[in-house]
């Protein structure tokens, strides 16, 4: 008997050493391992590129540093070399992380915050529901509902912000041609990639000013969490030796500035009203009945109010209000034609015969309630690719303000079908269509994902152009997994996909003259 | 002999099946095989959001069924192997969640009577000691709560376990501790309390007791179960949000089993039944669990008793 325990406790040692072995606990997370920033160019004219809403890249003043051999600039490298004897683990740990890039790390920051708030409110005990109250940030439901329209247009606010503040930046850089603390001076050590860019004013400061300008507005309960990571990304500069406080100092009131002026274009772009109200809910379905169609309604419980529906008159940055009606879909096939018979049945088809490959493609694009949205995923997307093409700050910024605001256009083109159409989902035309995904609580056509994905493949495309048909396949993919799913007829989809790759091309004619191609 | 209830360790919305035998003090003989095959209903209508306690008519009661096929062989009287394998089916019967179905885990134990003690002519104590791997066999999806088929990681149980008889009553208490593996979801980024840019899931361990006491003789077995399980870490449900993989999910359920053993003709022949309720939860259904069972006895050894208590 005590050979047979010795065994046996071997054998469950073994096995256990073995299962640990095999499952150890520490995740790979994609964004651990992106190196440090080392832009191929630092693109120094790019003070000249278009800005977005700038008039020009001197509209507002940076005044000229003082000379690298005055006592004030000796003390900021002072500052340096003493946070440079003392530097701890946790100090090298932040280095490493904000080194990866500034546009980088605060999009990252972005879809973490549009995670951590895309929750629809819960019901009140009388079966209304409660609306988020950006004057009290706090209460529940906690503002904001950070639902697909709302981060579209928070990351497009974000990322454009960021690349104005940066062509002002690159405008003052090359105007007043500082060199970087470590080639002032030999005892400061570069604990970043050296680099010839003028580190006048700082463009990390720069881009972390703009974002906790604009983040007051779109996200006020996060203004503490926000302002932590700014400091701390600043302080990362002055102690990788890529920055004296005063260029800090510039680079952040500058960043601020520029982002006053989105802003004020964001206090009076009609998103705030885009909630609309009981009387205009109801509009839509007597629009809609008189249209002789079948008229959406929520498939919740209890019945919830539509997702923004008025987010179609938001002013879009590609796009105007005659725009959007312009590029607006033709109608989806009627409620009560056979070819929408058909398309029913089609889902029903996929709803009653899901694949593990199926189930995998609806899962990975999901992007549902507590994610990042579609417009998240894409810069999630974006930021794998741009890392692999070491962009400077600048055109990081740059890129990322084409595909966000083409993804805030595409919300609003897609809101704007979806409202003037008002669709049924598959599921209210055949109850037996059974869901693999949660159906989103808006109407049908056109698809918000395909029309997402094709806006955002269209601009990577065109940015990425030896990445060949990969940003395409993948955006019809996302529009597919909506179907499978059998939450969207196959119209929605490819109507959507048509119509955000027309949204993407606006994007793309800002590229091809915006002066950084 | 071999308690062929299933114990649904309620995770989440999910069933894990185990084999009440990984938790009973009864052991086969040598060469003594028992096969047999049971099912289990699980519902609930209520569940908890953290500590939030509510329910969903978007989903309405969530009933997961599971069909299960186990076996149990006696290497000697004193060392048991046993597996089993379920099939479960999910539903929701409000909103428009489409329910799951398909082949779960597998799962394999080797149990151990370490010592018998003999406490005056009418008692005795035993300890025991049981090792359960567990592992999917199907590539099911686990991030689609609460109409997954279960949680996709890889489970590694240690109990440690002492049964107490008298005559012919008995107490049975034992502990244990689940190491799982790290799991891997089809989405590429997930929001816990923080976001993860990856699309694996550190799972936590989880650990828990299991306490029984009844009456136990040849033919009849009638008992009284308190089951507990906690999550050593994970995140709780935020409010209105989707359950999660790697939720802190704690259970404690009551209830009663009963095994009936046939005799004669019909020697070998076991039916089962039981039913649970969870008395109290966090991030997990309130759920309702009955289930039954049909084995048989197959004796392979030349004298035939089959069943040692």
């Amino acid at each position: 008997m005590k050979t047979n325990l010795s065994y046996k406790l071997l054998m469950v040692t073994v096995l256990s050493a073995l299962v640990y072995w095999s499952c150890s606990k520490d995740l790979n997370d994609r964004s651990d391992s992106y190196p440090a920033l080392t832009p191929t160019s630092i693109d120094l004219d790019a003070g000249t590129w278009k800005p977005v809403l700038l008039t020009t890249p001197g509209e507002f003043a940076v005044a000229a540093p003082v000379a690298t051999n005055t006592p004030a600039y000796i003390a900021e490298l002072n500052e340096i070399k003493g946070l440079q004897r003392n530097l701890s683990d946790n100090d090298k740990k932040i280095i490493q992380y904000w080194s990866a890039g500034a546009v980088l790390r605060w999009n990252e920051i972005l879809r973490e915050l549009v995670a951590k708030y895309n929750l629809p409110p819960y019901q009140n005990p009388d079966n209304t529901y409660p609306a988020p109250s950006a004057a009290n940030p706090f209460a529940y439901p906690y503002f904001p509902f950070a639902n697909p329209p709302y981060a579209a247009r928070a990351y497009a606010y974000v990322s454009a912000a960021q690349y104005d503040a940066l062509v002002a930046t690159w405008h003052y850089k090359k105007l007043y041609n500082r060199a970087a603390p470590y080639k002032v001076d030999s005892l400061v050590q570069a604990l970043v990639p050296r680099s010839d860019l003028p580190s006048y004013p700082s463009e990390d400061a720069a881009v972390a000013g703009a974002a906790v300008e604009m983040l007051k507005l779109l996200f006020p309960g996060e203004v503490a969490y926000i302002q932590q990571k700014a400091d701390e990304q600043e302080r990362y500069r002055i102690m990788a030796g890529a920055n004296v406080r005063s260029e800090i100092e510039a680079g952040e009131a500058l960043g601020k500035l520029v982002a006053q002026k989105f802003s004020a274009r964001g206090r009076a772009d009609r998103a705030g009203q885009a909630i609309g109200n009981p009387d205009i809910w109801k509009k839509f379905e007597t629009d809609t009945e008189a249209k002789g169609e079948v008229c959406w309604f929520s498939l919740e419980s209890p019945k919830r109010p539509p997702m923004l529906p008025l987010f179609s008159k938001v002013k879009g940055f590609l796009c105007d209000s005659m725009d959007i009606i312009n590029m607006r879909p033709a109608p989806p096939p009627s409620t009560s034609s056979q070819q929408f018979k058909e398309e029913t049945e089609e889902v029903l088809y996929y709803s009653q015969h899901p694949t593990r490959d199926r189930l995998r493609i609806v899962h990975f694009w999901a992007d549902g309630a507590g994610t990042y949205t579609p417009a998240g995923h894409w810069d999630a997307i974006a930021a794998d690719e741009f890392v692999k093409e070491h962009y400077s700050e600048v055109r990081w910024a740059r890129n990322y303000a084409l595909i966000n605001m083409a993804l805030m256009d595409a919300a609003i083109a897609c809101w704007d079908a979806k409202y003037f159409y008002f669709n049924p989902r598959p599921s209210q035309s055949d109850p037996n269509i059974k869901t693999l995904t949660g159906v989103p609580n808006f109407p049908s056509y056109t698809s918000g994902h395909s029309t997402f994905s094709a806006a955002a493949a269209t601009v990577l495309t065109h940015l990425l152009p030896d990445r060949g048909s990969k940003f395409n396949d993948m955006a019809t993919e996302a529009s597919m997994s909506r179907l499978y799913g059998a939450i969207h007829y196959r119209s929605d989809c490819t109507m959507g996909l048509e119509s955000g790759r027309k949204v993407g091309e606006r994007a793309v004619l800002r590229a091809q003259t915006d002066g950084a191609e | 002999m071999k308690f062929f209830t299933t114990v649904c360790v309620c995770i989440f919305m999910v069933c894990r099946l185990q084999a009440q035998t990984d938790m009973d003090a009864i052991m086969l003989n040598k060469n003594v095989l028992c096969v047999g095959g049971m099912y289990s209903h699980n519902s609930w209508k209520n569940y908890w959001e953290g500590t939030f306690k509510r329910d969903n008519e978007n989903l309405g009661t969530v009933s997961t069924q599971m069909i299960g096929i186990m076996g149990n062989y006696g290497i000697t009287s004193k060392l048991n192997v046993l597996f089993n394998l379920p099939y479960v089916q999910t539903k929701a019967t409000n909103g428009t969640l489409k329910g799951l179905k398909g082949v779960q885990d597998l799962g394999l134990s080797v149990k151990y009577k370490i010592h018998t003690f003999s406490i005056g002519k009418k008692s005795r104590l035993a300890a025991f000691a049981i090792g359960n791997f567990s592992f999917p066999v199907t590539n099911y999806v686990a991030d689609f709560l609460p109409m997954s088929i279960g949680l996709h990681s890889k489970n590694l149980t240690f109990r440690g376990m002492l049964d107490y008889q008298l005559g012919k009553f008995f107490t049975t208490a034992s502990g244990y501790y689940t190491l799982r593996s790290n799991i891997r979801i089809d989405r590429t980024a997930y929001y816990d309390t923080e976001m993860h840019l990856t699309n694996e899931v550190d799972m936590p361990n989880v650990a828990g007791f299991n306490a029984r006491a009844g009456y136990r003789s040849r033919t009849w077995i009638a008992e009284a179960v308190l089951d507990n399980m906690n999550t050593l870490g994970g995140f709780d449900i935020r409010k209105n949000d989707m359950p999660f993989p790697s939720n802190k999910m704690n259970a404690t359920m009551t209830g009663v089993n009963f095994k009936y053993s046939f005799a004669r003709a019909l020697r070998g022949l076991e039916l089962t039944a039981g039913a649970k309720y969870t008395v109290a939860g966090r991030n997990v259904g309130q759920a309702t669990i009955v289930n039954g069972g049909v084995f048989y006895l197959m004796d392979f050894s030349k004298k035939h008793a089959t069943y040692e208590n």
